[in-house]
């Protein structure tokens, strides 16, 4: 199963084995990964699973929907490589894929 | 009681709300014995993708569930699934389960949920007559649900809608009879009303509006809808989606204070400081509505209850209310919902219909109440931050597109 690495905005790391076909969020939420409420379950309508992907990993990421960028504009602290991680499917590609938390959801 | 002498907290509930509370309690640090008492076989789950994505067959019960079962037991959450809370004794803080066993409690949350209504017909318990809480419930419409089946959807709620839009998709044939004279009469504006109509008719749905179901027809499995008006409509299955009542029977026989729903205060706290509600069976008072008591059926009722009861248990910072928040998926629709829309004189429209992408904002006076945006998140990300912060924007800036919705709702007061 592909890990990825979710890291707390205080640098705390978290490893995490993310069955294909899931999503970035909900391995994280299924293991308890703070920093990532994901109140609405992945249905890209709360805009509370922001996370910076690792640069090394965007392209394999993919690009943002049009509905991801405009929740992601009203979220905190956004970057360049801000993704919410609800929309990033974990494929084989992303084992060893790192992402960190930012300080806060809202 | 102090939060120090809290050892033991009970949670009656195993949905979104329950379980949440349960987690958030153990996040929040509290150490004592957490029991969660739920009456399906399954660990908590989320409902909304039950009619979405979980009846479409694109995603399995594993997906669905808020942590795997597995995590209940390493976090010392006693998860009893199949039992029935049937009595609580108050003066001795005990509930009793189905079967007699009695389990005492410092602090209670009830997180009972809602049960849909059924239909008050004769034949409402034929064979192929279903309601829709349950992913047991789904999983018994699926069986059913095969492409050229004829569907009659009872009511035009949101789940109404949700279902005959998986249906079309699957390729089953949809009738959607509703009593009122316009879907979604009870949760939106005729004019989103309006628009979801035209969109259901386009996709090839039939609607019956204004539709008084008589009897369920059918010997041992149904075979269609006999209306007053004398019509018969067939159907090889029949969902009914005409709403949920709370469910306080325990709440009422512990004698709490119940008024469409158990009434709480804004942390959740019945008439009984020791027990607290939350989730679809709860009222609290909507901090950016006056105060008025109101008792929602949403994801995100479930979970800022689950967050306030954990924040109060385990003294923890305090959680602050969010603008309610709702959404609903149809065809390749996202219908996103924030605030509450009741007592609305006056609507703005940012973008048009014909687009299939616009948002309908709600004022009363001037005060901007809430916002349908349909496939315009901006709009409804900004209009939820607006009602959150108390602030408003007249409704001729709102109409102004050559400004984009994050420009307005930074120059907002």
């Amino acid at each position: 199963m592909p890990k990825i690495t979710y890291i707390e905005s205080n640098g705390k790391e978290h490893v995490v084995d993310a069955p294909i076909g899931q999503t970035v969020m909900e391995a994280a939420v299924k293991h308890a990964v703070p920093g990532i409420d994901a109140d609405c379950g992945g249905a890209c309508a709360c805009a509370t699973c922001h996370v910076y992907v690792d640069p090394e990993w965007l392209t394999k990421t993919g690009e943002q929907s049009s509905m991801e960028q405009s929740m992601l504009d009203f979220a905190n602290d956004v970057e360049d490589n801000s993704r919410l991680s609800c929309q990033i499917k974990v494929s084989a590609e992303l084992d060893g894929l790192v992402v960190r938390l930012p300080k806060s959801q809202h | 009681m102090s939060t120090d002498e809290i050892k033991r907290i009970i949670i009656i509930g195993a949905g979104q709300a329950g379980g949440e509370t349960a987690q958030r309690l153990r996040q929040g640090g509290f150490e004592g014995e957490i029991t969660l008492i739920g009456e399906e076989p399954a660990a908590p789950y989320q409902r909304p993708p039950l009619s979405k994505a979980y009846l479409k067959g694109d995603l399995d019960i594993d997906r669905l569930m808020l942590r795997p079962a597995s995590v209940y037991a390493e976090e010392r959450i006693a998860l009893l699934t199949k039992t029935r809370a049937v009595w609580i004794d108050r003066a001795n803080r005990k509930v009793r389960v189905e079967g007699g066993r009695e389990l005492p409690y410092d602090a209670l949350v009830l997180a009972t949920g809602a049960k849909p209504r059924k239909l008050p017909l004769v034949g409402a318990d034929l064979d192929g007559v279903y309601l829709f809480r349950t992913a047991a419930d789904v999983d018994r419409v699926r069986e059913r649900f095969v492409s050229g089946a004829k569907l009659i959807v009872i009511g035009a709620g949101y789940i109404g809608l949700e279902v005959a839009a998986v249906a079309r998709q699957c390729g089953l044939d949809v009738t959607v009879v509703e009593t009122a004279v316009r879907p979604l009469a009870r949760v939106t504006s005729p004019e989103v009303a309006g628009f979801f109509l035209d969109e259901h008719t386009r996709q090839g749905v039939r609607f019956v509006l204004g539709g008084q179901p008589a009897l369920i027809k059918g010997s041992d499995r149904v075979t269609g809808v006999a209306l007053t008006d004398g019509a018969e409509l067939p159907a090889d299955l029949v969902i009914a989606g005409i709403g949920v009542t709370p469910d306080i029977a325990i709440a009422e026989q512990c004698g709490l204070t119940v008024s469409n729903g158990i009434a709480t205060d804004r942390q959740c706290r019945t008439s009984d400081p020791n027990i607290f509600a939350i989730g679809d069976c709860a009222a609290r008072p909507m901090v950016h509505y006056d105060g008025r008591m109101a008792r929602l059926e949403s994801v995100h009722n479930a979970v800022e209850g689950a967050k306030i009861v954990a924040a109060v248990l385990t003294e923890g910072k305090e959680h602050t209310e969010e603008a309610p928040w709702f959404w609903s998926d149809q065809y390749d629709l996202k219908l996103q919902i924030a605030g509450l829309f009741q007592g609305y004189d006056r609507i703005a429209f940012r973008g048009v219909m014909a687009d299939r992408a616009f948002a309908a904002f709600y004022y009363k006076g001037d005060k901007l109440i809430a916002v349908d945006a349909v496939n315009r998140p901006a709009e409804y990300l900004g209009a939820k931050m607006l009602i959150q912060t108390n602030r408003t924007l007249p409704p001729s800036v709102i109409e102004d597109m050559s400004r984009p919705m994050k420009e307005l709702v930074a120059s907002a007061r």
